[in-house]
């Protein structure tokens, strides 16, 4: 046994004669940053083929290169691509942050412009080019209306649908609409909107209303209705596996009908989850704009009524204030989409505090 | 080949969490070690700090010397890499890589350090495998996703893939404590065969498994729920199993607690 | 993952006894339970040597899981109504059409004769969607290995949560950031690409402004979150125990991740990824903003101009009368179809890659 042992030594893997490896020294990596920026500056301006970003740009290449020839000198290839690999994981970090960053900080400084009593008070009725003042009011009314037509459509039918799949349904048939449901999540936003073009307001509202197409908020709400579905059937199927099979035995052992048992005790045991799952399924629909401008119309004065006539919403109202000529359109675009964030962020934030607390399994 | 180990001292923090406090004792090579010892009184624990597996949960540190023919583990300069190279590990639930087949899953180790020919892999796969008594169960699916095999087999096909790197001690964290009375007996047996080659350490929940396999046998205990788990006893097994010095020990091998 | 194991188990155990008596189709069973207070079954139902009461024919049971089953079959139908009604309303239009609907270069629906292409617009439609994925992938999986297995895990939770957030979004704000704040420094950048790489074909002439460039890194800004959230989820199920083999083994941490955290993780993240190409190439608005709507198919990514499916739609809907929704509905059609293609091949891969693992586990 030794013998074979022996034999085999020479071949790789060779085990470690010492357990102590030579280490870049904790300096070497900033070093190597100040070498490789000193570096790609005098390259960039030298050769005047750019400014600033460029020399960032170069000297995190030139940095990455030299942190693997540096490593790979002192600790070997492996450790050389661990830490090469690991630069590149933060520096993809960094470089996402940038953008969204700008997004941000642009949204806020922007937004905070027409952060007034008048934008939230007014619509814009009768407000012409060179008006500054005009507001958010009727959008937001349609947001609020046609989102909530929406969920008192889609959760009844979403949960339901959660039921019989993960219940009640067996084979194929069950598969097909799990499948199905989760094609329907990548269908974009816009077909939706076309397809309720097509299917009630050319061609069912025509019957109440004088035989022209009807554009509603209530429009608008069956468009986002089917956005929202799938997105609740599979939170909510996922809720409810994860309801755990001696809950249900229990109830099924007490002579409990299964209808019953759904109802009393898998449904309240899975609610923070599936509540959740709404919430986030609403603050999608809330900020989606394509089928609103489809299908809503987009009015500029106030209407409570969701099944006839025009209405807006906030996404919406960002969208054309954003198509204008006028001068203050932008400052009005801008506090419209902060509103509309904050609304979304509101409910993502609140379902995902929700998420935490209340945690099935896991 | 096998080498010797020397604790000194070790003191194993969670955090703020004191797991096991001043654990001294000398581990000679090519035998087999048991720590035996109630729940939550730091046996894996010192068995994680031995390779440096301990550090890596977040908030976790070791203090105290521990020394592998006279190199210190915990060194500044030293690789943890390496550490881990020459000190295996096998888990106390078989885990083969779900993704890997059978052989992928052998060879793993061998493909991190750099081996890529495939006539010194399969060599090594077939002599790991033959070592951990699984060859001739596996050898016609080789191919076979590792995780279709039964839990005895795959907790030997994770012992097969530790060897297979050819390290000098390897540590069994409760290695049988998921399998069946059959599976445990065929890893039992092969640590017989082991020992020939390696330093073994295991830490195991069953009196008989330690008085079976072990040449050593070291008793952890602890004062009560929240205290530092403390080394009590170590000894040759037989003498801890039919006279051991201490009260203590005395009292958890004939069950009255524990 | 791993829902299945839980499903099945539950299959197995639970609803045995109850169920077996009313998983039956409708008609297998009503007739014979109908008579429910016939001879030999004891009124009070309690016991007694009469026999097990019969299951009710119709029943709360009955009547709840047809409700169930009619839920469910509204999805099925509401795909199809989908596929219907555009079909319905494009193929007027389609047949007014008097040039190739899939070759001519241009949109003028509401002219007499109607002339319309769909063309440029679904070659700008996957160049943006492929181009934005090509940007923004890389760098989502290393944010999410970031936030996974490199950053601190207090770090890492927060930051995820922030990036969670940022996914939610609407695309109307990225759509108007990129046409007012980004398009400048990126019509810069065209200028740089174009001088000195110029002789790479896509990097040609100006005029800078609205083009694919911009469209495309908007787009890769705005998937980036949702790809990011969702591949760290993945990453962070990876087993502990494997994590800890590879290291027990003397992987170093990006060797532990490749060992164990990527392959444990591919399904997730090829899911992960067609998600965000299925956004990417819906996305209307953030398109809508910041693309040049022209009609010509040009590889030129500098160039102002560009266009997609559903900016085109969003643009040109105000203005069109019948033939020209019909013309818009007919392209729409085409959108449907290129996702759910996408869509279904996506899912497919993930429900074979499901079934191996499962087997093998």
């Amino acid at each position: 046994m030794t013998a074979t042992v022996t034999s085999h030594r020479p071949q790789p893997p060779a085990q470690p004669v010492t357990l102590r490896a030579r280490r870049l020294p904790a300096y070497a990596a900033p070093v190597i940053a100040v070498v490789a920026l000193l570096a790609s500056a005098g390259v960039v301006y030298g050769a005047g083929i750019g400014g600033p970003v460029l020399v960032v740009v170069v000297a995190a290449l030139l940095y990455l290169a030299g942190l693997y020839a540096a490593a790979n000198a002192v600790e070997g290839r492996r450790a050389a691509r661990n830490r090469t690999w690991s630069a590149l994981i933060h520096s993809a970090f960094v470089l996402a942050v940038l953008p969204l960053a700008s997004v941000v900080w642009t949204l806020v400084s922007k937004g905070s412009e027409r952060l007034d009593g008048n934008f939230f008070g007014t619509s814009m009725n009768n407000i012409g080019a060179r008006d500054a003042n005009g507001g958010a009011y009727h959008a937001i009314v349609g947001t609020l209306e046609q989102v909530g037509i929406a969920t008192l459509i889609t959760v009844p039918l979403g949960v339901l649908c959660a039921i019989y799949v993960v219940e009640y349904g067996r084979g194929r048939f069950a598969f097909t609409i799990r499948f199905f449901v989760d094609v329907m999540t990548g269908i974009p936003s816009i077909v939706t909107g076309l397809f309720v073009l097509a299917f009630w307001v050319l061609v069912v509202s025509p019957w109440f209303n004088d035989g022209r197409p009807g554009f509603s908020g209530f429009a608008a709400a069956l468009a986002l209705s089917v956005l929202m579905l799938p997105t609740v059937v599979r939170s909510t199927e996922e809720m409810l596996r994860l309801v755990p099979a001696p809950l249900r035995e229990g109830a099924y052992a007490l002579g409990v009908p299964k209808w019953k048992t759904i109802l009393r005790v898998v449904l309240p045991t899975a609610l923070p989850g599936i509540v959740t799952g709404i919430m986030l399924a609403i603050a999608r629909a809330a900020g989606e704009t394509a089928p609103v401008l489809l299908v809503a119309g987009g009015g500029a004065a106030i209407n409570f009524n969701p099944f006839e006539n025009n209405q807006s919403s906030l996404a919406l109202f960002v969208y054309q204030q954003a198509g204008e000529a006028s001068k203050y359109s932008p400052a009005r675009a801008w506090t419209a989409a902060l509103t509309l964030v904050a609304l979304v962020l509101i409910l993502t934030v609140a379902a995902k505090l929700l998420a935490r607390r209340n945690r099935l399994g896991r | 080949m096998a080498k010797r180990i020397e604790a000194t001292d070790v003191t194993a923090y969670y955090g703020g969490f004191k797991a096991i406090e001043n654990i001294s004792l000398t581990v000679e090579p090519k035998t087999v070690t048991a720590l035996i010892g109630p729940s939550g009184c730091g046996k894996s624990t010192f068995l994680r700090s031995i390779n440096r597996m301990h550090e890596v949960l977040p908030g976790a540190r070791v203090e105290g010397s521990l020394t592998i023919d006279n190199q210190d583990i915990y060194d500044r300069d030293v690789d943890v890499t390496a550490v881990r190279r020459m000190i295996g590990m096998v888990f106390q639930r078989p885990n083969p890589f779900p993704t890997m087949s059978i052989f992928e899953n052998v060879v793993a180790g061998l493909r991190l350090n750099g081996v890529r020919r495939k006539s010194i892999l399969e060599e090594a796969a077939e002599k790991a495998l033959r070592s951990a008594n699984l060859w001739d169960e596996v050898k016609d699916r080789l191919g076979k996703p590792g995780a279709g095999l039964s839990g005895g087999q795959q907790q030997r096909l994770c012992i097969a893939r530790t060897i297979a790197v050819e390290p000098q001690v390897v540590l069994m964290d409760e290695p049988c404590s998921a399998l069946d009375p059959i599976s445990t007996l065929a890893i039992e047996d092969l640590m017989f065969q082991l020992k020939d080659k390696f330093t073994i350490i295991i830490v195991t929940h069953n009196m008989q498994q330690a008085a079976r396999v072990s040449d050593r046998t070291a008793f952890f205990s602890i004062e009560k729920t929240g205290d530092p788990g403390r080394l009590i006893e170590y000894d040759n097994t037989q003498k801890i199993f039919s006279n051991p010095s201490q009260k203590k020990t005395e009292d958890y091998i004939t069950g009255r607690f524990g | 993952m791993g829902d299945t194991p839980h499903r099945s188990a539950h299959a197995g155990t639970g609803g045995t006894r109850v169920a077996t008596s009313h998983e039956w189709p409708a008609g297998a069973s009503a007739r014979v339970a109908e008579p429910s207070g016939t001879p030999g079954m004891p009124d009070n139902g309690l016991g007694g040597g009469g026999g097990l009461p019969r299951a009710r024919a119709f029943g709360a049971e009955r009547a709840f899981r047809g409700l169930t089953l009619a839920a469910g079959t509204t999805v099925l139908v509401v795909i199809a109504a989908i596929a219907i009604f555009l079909i319905a309303k494009a193929v007027p239009a389609l047949r007014a059409n008097s040039e190739s609907f899939w070759t001519f270069e241009g949109w003028f629906p509401n002219d007499d004769p109607p002339k319309f292409g769909i063309g440029a617009l679904a070659f700008g439609t996957v160049l943006t969607a492929l181009l934005a994925l090509l940007m923004a992938v890389p760098v989502a999986l290393g944010i999410a290995l970031y936030l996974s297995h490199y950053a601190p895990r207090r770090l890492g939770n927060g930051l995820g949560f922030l990036i969670d957030l940022l996914a939610a979004v609407p695309s109307v704000v990225f759509g108007l950031w990129g046409r007012d704040y980004f398009a400048q420094p990126v019509a810069d950048l065209s200028a740089w690409l174009n001088r000195y790489f110029g002789w790479i074909p896509i990097f040609g002439d100006g005029p800078y402004g609205n083009s694919i460039l911009l469209g495309s890194v908007v787009l890769a800004i705005m998937v980036l979150p949702i790809v990011t959230s969702l591949s760290r989820e993945v990453f962070r199920q990876t087993p502990t125990a494997n994590e800890e083999a590879a290291l027990a083994l003397g992987a170093t941490r990006w060797e532990m991740v490749r060992t164990a955290v990527l392959p444990y993780g591919r399904p997730g993240v090829i899911a992960a990824v067609m998600l965000g190409l299925g956004r990417a190439l819906g996305e209307t608005i953030a398109l809508a903003l910041t693309l040049g709507s022209t009609y010509a198919i040009s590889f030129n990514i500098l160039q102002s101009g560009g266009n997609s499916i559903a900016a085109n739609i969003a643009n040109r809907f105000a203005e069109a009368n019948d033939t020209g929704r019909g013309a818009l509905i007919a392209s729409g059609l085409v959108l449907f179809a290129i996702t759910l293609i996408v869509n279904i091949t996506a899912r497919a891969i993930i429900y074979r890659r499901r079934e191996f693992t499962e087997s093998a586990a």
